[in-house]
């Protein structure tokens, strides 16, 4: 059965974060209380009209720059007939055959540096339906007591963003969709969160005999909302799928669902019964006709996107991919570190930052950008340990301050007394007390363990109260014991 | 001196001299209302009217309409008053919005005092689809007053409004409009916002003004046209409408379409036309026979589209957020249930129609070519304003039928439409006037113009009007 490939394509739901939807004034919102942002248009009342959204069309495009596509110049909308309480208008406003944004392609980065290159079919808009939500029977539709509809998500701006059948992998498949996330998020235009649903992702997959060129029978894995469960869901109906056809059978097509519970795919409906959407030009809306001039200041104003950044950040600024990985994972993690990182060494401000600042504020749930810590105040402590006034245990014990007052480090440092002992004198009569009063691992040195050095530098640093250089205790305990 | 027998630039004039106030002005129509032997109204907003009638009363300076009653199709959103498109799935709705056109003409000055009948959500040529009740033609009232704004111009032909707003998607202002002896005008799509207007069929539905002489015609238009925020397919518009006054045709390039005036049409139709022609040769104008040969697909084209685009325009009526609602156990029954009982036969067929004509695998062959002859359509009418201003022909081919007389065969119904729909097909403005009587009852005159032609089109109509001078009050109505 290894003889089979996979081969997926995704097609993404962005939630655009706009200050209106899609076609009225209303202020799309989650959380709030229900059917709070509504209107005639939105609740499709008799006899009212859509207007498009600008700013929809703005972002929509932007998107499309940052995935490399033809960005049409007229595209309309359609709309996709279908009866459902989530529907007031009992059709959607979407795109069909001429969308705002036409072929692109998207490189992203496999762990392993290596590149991961998907076609971008499509990428169009539409507004999103109304949340229905099933009473009993675990929120399903089917046997629910009743449903009730909030139309507050109803004409929240989409863009639909549809791949090519380029993945081969689950892993791949979220890699490719954490990457894409990423870069959403760079270009302002989506929250991009999967647990409230601003982005969402269907995968379609299917195999294939290796080396065969044509497309196998696909199911629809649809309602993913996270990534993990996206990969374990392409990760299970692949194999799925693999068996069925191992043991002779056919692949229906059809929509699947990814327990996460159980790890089974169920059914959800036959795509033979699915609805026939009777698109048709959308006669309410005029042609969407962006004037190029606009179109080309978007493109030369798209900011410095994560995948790029990234081979930036390893290639010029000597960061390792795991540190370019975590410093892209926002925007806002980008800028701190690119102001801290003109002051200091890219690659010490990098440590900093993913590591020991990072883990003191997950404490007290500040990110960075958030906290009293300055990028100037990250370069100086850098400084700090690099020109040795402070130990690296000290700087931490430095940062920790910064954190809680938002003082200049070089003042905490005196303040709290924390200037690294590097003066030998001083350091030897610490070292020659403890040597002293350790008689039988000073014996395990000189019988060659080595590793008892350790014990003597904790000791030092204990003594010191973190402020010993290390490097000059370890010379010095050689000294003392060994007469090196 | 009857109020109700001035035109509303003469009961403006009236107000404004101080002879009378907007009270007593809708005072006057709303006791004829009150005796509404033709059936016009659906609803009456007599408190609210009369409030309005005292508040333009009491300003400093009156507005550009003075107060001076309107009526509007029932089609049109009105806040607070019930709105129901003729159709028993809207019964009892009050809209929480009021239309843009009639929201304006408000502003202008204008009071509205009721709702009129029509045709269910405007399909029909009759007024015999509304789901409430027949209206019956001032001149006969054995005979439909057309449709589908046959309330709207029973009312102003009756004279219980001076003017009334109706729309039109394939002749449901013009037709009525020549049935009932009046003058009634579809602008160039796009001329006045469709925000409000409970829509039939999107690319075809524009609303216009009903009256009793061109110059109301205009002045009513020129308070509704425009851009509107709320209806991108609306039109910046490029000139302001002008009250028509010209008496001369002289340089005017008359086209008459052959195809119209040929079989099809009734022979005392065609008669009383060819004479308002020869009229207009008098004041000058040339007459040139045109051929428009595709507009003869004109019909089959419009009952692919119009029917294509209602299937999904009604397709919101589902009894969940508005409107009555079928008493179900299941959604697939609230559905089925609710659509199926509160649509009427007429209704239904066009959205199984419409429904059809988009399902896959007949798309290309029905909407899809239907669409491509509209564009065919719209280059022949281009050709014909090459060398014509206008086109002329007659606005029906029948004068008022018998009530009952077409209801049972739909396509002879359809029929009453042949000459008003090419112009909707192509956008176009027209407008009908009565030019003359066959059979004891009004015939009317189309005229139709280039896109944003409707001042020369007002022009022509007004000259004409003055020439055939058309008593437009029926018989018998009382005084």
């Amino acid at each position: 059965m290894s003889d089979l490939e996979p081969v997926i394509g995704v097609e993404i739901h962005v939630q655009l974060s706009t200050r209106t939807k899609m076609f009225c004034g209303c202020e799309p919102s989650f959380g709030d209380a229900p059917n709070t942002h509504t209107c005639p248009v939105c609740l499709a009342h008799p006899g009212v009209l859509p207007v498009v959204n600008e700013e929809a069309i703005r972002r929509a495009i932007i998107i499309g720059h940052a995935l490399g596509c033809d960005i049409a110049p007229r595209s309309i909308f359609h709309r996709k007939n279908y009866f459902y309480p989530d529907l007031p208008k009992a059709y959607q406003i979407s795109q069909f055959d001429i969308p705002i944004c036409g072929r692109g392609s998207f490189t992203a980065l496999r762990e392993d540096g290596s590149e991961l290159v998907v076609g971008i079919t499509r990428v169009h808009l539409e507004e999103d339906a109304a949340k229905l939500t099933h009473a009993g029977v675990g929120g399903r539709r089917v046997g629910a007591d009743g449903s009730v509809v909030d139309f507050n998500r109803g004409g929240t701006p989409l863009v639909e963003i549809v791949t090519e059948p380029d993945l081969r992998s689950a892993s791949d498949t979220a890699t490719f969709l954490r990457q894409l996330r990423q870069t959403l998020l760079f270009l302002g235009v989506s929250d991009c969160s999967m647990e409230e649903g601003s982005m969402r992702a269907d995968a379609n997959v299917s195999v294939r005999p290796v080396g065969s060129q044509a497309l196998g029978v696909k199911t629809e894995l649809k309602n993913m909302n996270s990534f993990r469960f996206l990969e374990r869901g392409v990760e299970a109906e692949i194999a799925r799928q693999r068996e069925v056809i191992g043991s002779g059978g056919d692949i229906t097509q059809e929509t699947v669902h990814y327990e996460p519970d159980t790890g089974h795919i169920t059914s959800l409906r036959s795509k033979e019964e699915s609805h026939d959407y009777r698109y048709f030009p959308e006669p309410d809306l005029v042609p969407v006709v962006p004037d190029r001039a606009w179109v080309d200041e978007l493109r030369a104003s798209l900011p410095e996107l994560p995948i790029p950044l990234r081979r930036r950040l390893v290639g010029e600024m000597g960061l390792s991919v795991e540190d370019a990985e975590v410093i892209t994972q926002s925007p806002q993690l980008v800028a701190y570190f690119m102001d801290a990182a003109g002051q200091a060494d890219p690659k010490l401000c990098a440590n900093w930052i993913r590591g020991e600042l990072r883990a003191q504020l997950r404490d007290i749930g500040q990110e960075p950008w958030q906290s009293k810590v300055t990028p100037t105040h990250i370069a100086q402590i850098v400084g700090l340990v690099a020109d040795g006034t402070v130990s690296v245990p000290a700087a931490k014990e430095v940062l920790a301050g910064v954190i809680e007052t938002g003082d200049d480090p070089a003042a905490l440092v005196q303040a709290k007394g924390l200037a690294q002992i590097s003066d030998e004198g001083e350091l030897a009569a610490i070292i020659g007390a403890i040597v002293d009063a350790h008689p039988e691992q000073a014996q395990q040195l000189r019988e060659g363990q080595n590793k008892v050095i350790g014990f003597f530098v904790g000791q030092a640093m204990k003594q010191s109260g973190g402020r010993a250089d290390p490097q000059a205790v370890q010379r010095l305990v050689r000294k003392v014991v060994l007469g090196e | 001196m009857n109020l109700r027998d001035l035109s509303a630039v003469q009961q403006i004039e009236e107000i404004r001299a101080g002879r009378v106030s907007s009270l007593d002005l809708v005072d006057a129509h709303l006791a004829a209302i009150a005796h509404d032997d033709v059936e016009a109204f659906l609803a009456v907003d007599a408190d609210g009217a009369r409030s309005r009638a005292r508040a333009i009363d009491a300003m400093p300076e009156r507005p550009p309409l003075a107060g001076v009653p309107i009526a509007v199709k029932d089609a049109l959103s009105t806040r607070d008053i019930v709105t129901t498109s003729g159709s028993k799935m809207l019964e009892g709705f009050r809209p929480v919005y009021t239309a843009t056109c009639v929201a304006r003409l408000e502003a202008a000055g204008a009071v509205v005092v009721g709702k009129t009948n029509m045709d269910e959500f405007a399909m029909g040529s009759s007024t015999e689809n509304s789901a409430y009740k027949n209206t019956l033609n001032p001149w006969d009232h054995t005979r439909v007053p057309g449709g589908s704004s046959g309330g709207s111009a029973a009312a102003v032909s009756a004279r219980q409004v001076p003017w009334s707003l109706g729309s039109d998607t394939g002749g449901s202002i013009r037709q009525p409009a020549a049935l009932c002896g009046i003058v009634g005008m579809k602008p160039t799509y796009g001329a006045i916002s469709r925000y409000g207007l409970i829509a039939f069929a999107s690319s075809l539905d524009q609303v216009g003004p009903l009256a009793r002489t061109v110059a109301d015609a205009a002045l009513l238009l020129k308070y509704v046209v425009g851009h509107d925020p709320m209806d991108s397919t609306s039109l910046h518009w490029p000139t302001p409408i002008e009250v028509p006054t010209a008496t001369d045709l002289t340089g005017l390039r008359i086209g008459v379409v052959e195809e119209l005036m040929g079989q099809g049409i009734d022979p005392g139709i065609r008669a009383v036309v060819d004479d308002a022609l020869v009229q207009a040769e008098g004041l000058g104008a040339t007459i040139v026979p045109v051929s428009l040969p595709t507009s003869l697909s004109g019909l089959a084209t419009y009952y692919v589209l119009a029917p294509a685009e209602c299937s999904a325009n009604l397709a919101r009526f589902d009894g969940i957020r508005y409107g009555p609602s079928a008493d179900a156990d299941t959604l697939l029954d609230q559905y089925e249930v609710t659509r199926g009982t509160l649509f009427g036969a007429e209704v239904k067929r066009r959205i199984m129609l419409g429904t059809f004509a988009l399902a896959s695998g007949y798309y290309d062959q029905y909407y899809g070519r239907a669409q491509r002859v509209r564009t065919l359509i719209v280059r022949e009418f281009a050709r014909a304003f090459a060398h014509v201003d206008v086109l002329a022909s007659p606005t029906s081919p029948t004068v008022a039928f018998p009530i009952g007389d077409r209801t049972a065969d739909p396509y002879s119904m359809y029929l009453a439409d042949v000459c008003t729909i090419p112009a909707s097909l192509a956008g176009l403005p027209a407008l009908s006037i009565p030019c003359g009587m066959a059979e004891g009852l009004p015939v009317g005159l189309q005229l139709a113009g280039p896109a944003f032609s409707e001042n020369r089109l007002l022009d022509v109509a007004h000259a004409l009007e003055q020439a055939i001078a058309f008593d437009t009050r029926p018989p018998g109505l009382p005084q």
